[in-house]
């Protein structure tokens, strides 16, 4: 009976049996908020046009100029290149703008989460809640994106149909990462630091041209950050181009995925339990 | 239903709540009273589960709050000193989305949001978003949210801070009569006239200790005398520490405070009669009945002159 604070941190934190009622109720209280704040809608629809803005601008507007490109042993229109990078970044976007926006501002200004706390809900399970959310955000995205690049012809219906799935993966890893993230941040100052994160990542990430064209020790520097895995894993479902090297990817956002979100249930406990 | 023995909590090196006693039976209402940071909030914490005891032994309703901490707050209520409302959903949704994280089907905490909104006088604000609601607004809501479960016993941290004396009575109608249902109340109050009115038992916190324990009107009878004599001086504001030693002798005690000497005495027109014959002139004299608010200020120093 006799307890520590380490005790009664790992034991909330870990047990297990997870409730699915509570964890739908997180959910659920973002549909409400949804439905009655216009807000939201208005964050919710301009998160979607950035990914498919640059896509018509430099995949279509550039790729006129650059023509076809050679890349996995094929060769493609440049905006057929372009356009899963973007949807890989679009599923990426969807759940960080949720998991860090809007989760840092729960916990931080708005207290969501402690007045959850105070009824059977754990911190794990708000975890849980948040990035199911932050999914199927990202992953709203990503489905009419895939409309879109089929509409366009830059991806058959078969490889639009693989990547998806590939997709709701990326939304979960970032999503998880995010979580803890915003557990981390100080203030809104620390945003910045994520946005150049962000931007860095998308510019580079194999987005807009093969990494074999950087230097070697940059080439590394990028396979060691995720959205190159992302981005890689989405457009060879995409393209259908099959390798070993896929496997590698999703075991790469996996990881991501688990880490995130052991962590960000941690961090949430020792930050709304102390 | 809350038994507590040598709890303790320590943030890093400060201990917020150094080592405290207290056992709640069913039905009671238990009041804590202190002075900021003497330790109410971070004891309450600590029984509603959200904060784990730094040591010592905590049962709730007979259960341990670090392994069933879930299955406890399943049955409490919870009131916390700051209203988190969630500001982006209506009055109705904030009770009806907390419903929901506590397992109850959509219909039931339809209808339970109803009843509670008529309860707190709420209905007519029910579709408002949460924001514009005034404070007293607020707090009422809160302690509907809190009552959303049915609990078996409510916490209330500060019930009525920052409410009018309307909104004040009101809530504290709301309370007795959960009160009579058979619910357990906790609450922690800076207001006396709340303990006296609500608590049939209360502790006084100091410095994270219980400075004293007992039924308000024998903590009155224990710390205090039957009347209190209040003495202001036209210059009194420099000059009370002088005054009051002046009066050194009289009654039980003297306790000058920054705008008036507090004279304790059984009786207190006797008392004021040796005032006047050691030549004395207070620019105003009440003599009035000893209440908690003495025995608060007593017990949580105000320097003293015994
Ligand atoms: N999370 C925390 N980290 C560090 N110190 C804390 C924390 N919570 C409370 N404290 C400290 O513990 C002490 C007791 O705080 P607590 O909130 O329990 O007081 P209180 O009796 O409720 O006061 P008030 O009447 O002002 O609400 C204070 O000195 C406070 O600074
Ligand atoms: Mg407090």
């Amino acid at each position: 009976m006799l307890t520590t604070l380490a005790a009664a941190r790992s034991t909330r934190a870990t047990r297990p049996g997870l409730s699915t009622t509570r964890v739908g109720a997180v959910i659920g209280r973002n549909v409400g908020a949804l439905r009655s704040g216009p807000s939201y809608w208005i964050v919710l629809v301009s998160g979607f046009f950035e990914p498919l803005l640059y896509l018509l601008s430099i995949g279509v507007g550039v790729g006129a100029l650059v023509g076809d490109l050679t890349a996995y042993g094929r060769t493609m229109p440049y905006a057929a290149f372009v356009a899963p990078a973007m949807l890989a970044v679009s599923a990426m976007t969807g759940a960080l703008a949720e998991t860090t926006f809007n989760v840092f501002f729960k916990l931080k200004y708005a207290k969501t989460y402690e007045a959850m706390l105070t009824t059977p809900v754990r911190p794990v399970e708000i975890a849980f809640g948040e990035l199911t959310w932050a999914t199927v955000r990202g992953s709203l995205y990503t489905a009419i994106f895939l409309g879109v690049m089929v509409a366009l012809g830059l991806a058959p219906v078969g490889g639009a149909l693989a990547a998806f799935p590939a997709t709701i993966l990326v939304s979960l890893a970032f999503g998880a990462v995010g979580l803890t993230i915003s557990t981390l941040m100080r203030g809104w100052q620390d945003f910045d630091l994520l946005n150049t994160g962000q931007f860095a990542m998308f510019l580079f990430s194999g987005t807009f041209s093969p990494v074999q064209n950087y230097p070697a020790w940059m080439e590394v520097l990028i396979q060691v950050t995720p959205l190159y895995h992302a981005v890689e894993l989405v457009r060879g479902l995409s393209l259908g181009v099959y390798g070993l090297g896929l496997l590698g990817h999703a075991a790469y956002l996996l990881v991501m995925l688990a880490a995130g979100l052991w962590f960000a249930a941690r961090r949430m406990e020792r930050l709304l339990c102390p | 239903m809350i038994f507590a023995r040598d709890l303790v909590k320590r943030f890093g090196d400060f201990t917020a709540v150094n080592g405290i006693d207290v056992e709640v039976a069913p039905g009671e209402a238990f009041g804590f009273l202190g002075p900021n940071g003497a330790g109410k909030s971070s004891t309450m914490r600590m029984i509603s589960c959200v904060s784990a005891p730094t040591s010592g032994e905590l049962r709730i309703l007979g259960m341990d709050p670090v392994r069933d901490g879930t299955r406890i707050r399943a049955r409490l209520g919870v009131c916390p000193q700051l209203d988190h409302l969630d500001p982006d959903l209506t009055v109705r949704e904030n009770l009806t989305t907390y419903a929901r994280y506590f397992g109850l089907s959509r219909a039931e905490g339809r209808r339970r949001a109803d009843e509670l909104l008529d309860f707190v006088q709420l209905r007519d604000r029910a579709g408002s978003m949460v924001e514009p609601l005034s404070g007293g607004m607020k707090r009422r809501l809160t302690i509907a949210r809190a009552m959303i479960n049915e609990p078996d016993i409510v916490l209330l941290d500060e019930p009525t801070t920052g409410l009018d004396p309307q909104a004040r009575h009101l809530l504290w109608e709301r309370l007795f009569r959960l009160k009579q249902r058979g619910t357990t109340l906790v609450l922690t109050t800076h207001y006396m006239d709340e303990a006296e009115q609500l608590c049939d038992r209360l502790v006084v916190m100091d410095g994270g200790k219980i400075v004293a324990e007992g039924s308000p009107r024998s903590l009155i009878e224990t710390y205090s005398t039957a009347e209190v004599v209040e003495l202001r001086f036209p210059d009194g504001l420099d000059l009370n520490a002088d005054y009051a030693a002046k009066m050194s002798g009289i009654g039980e005690r003297v306790d000058p405070l920054p705008d008036r000497v507090l004279l304790y005495a059984d009786d207190g027109d006797a008392a004021l009669t040796e005032v006047h014959r050691r030549g004395l002139t207070p620019s105003s004299v009440l003599v009035r009945r000893s209440t908690l608010e003495d025995v608060f200020l007593h017990l949580t120093g105000r320097t003293l002159v015994d």
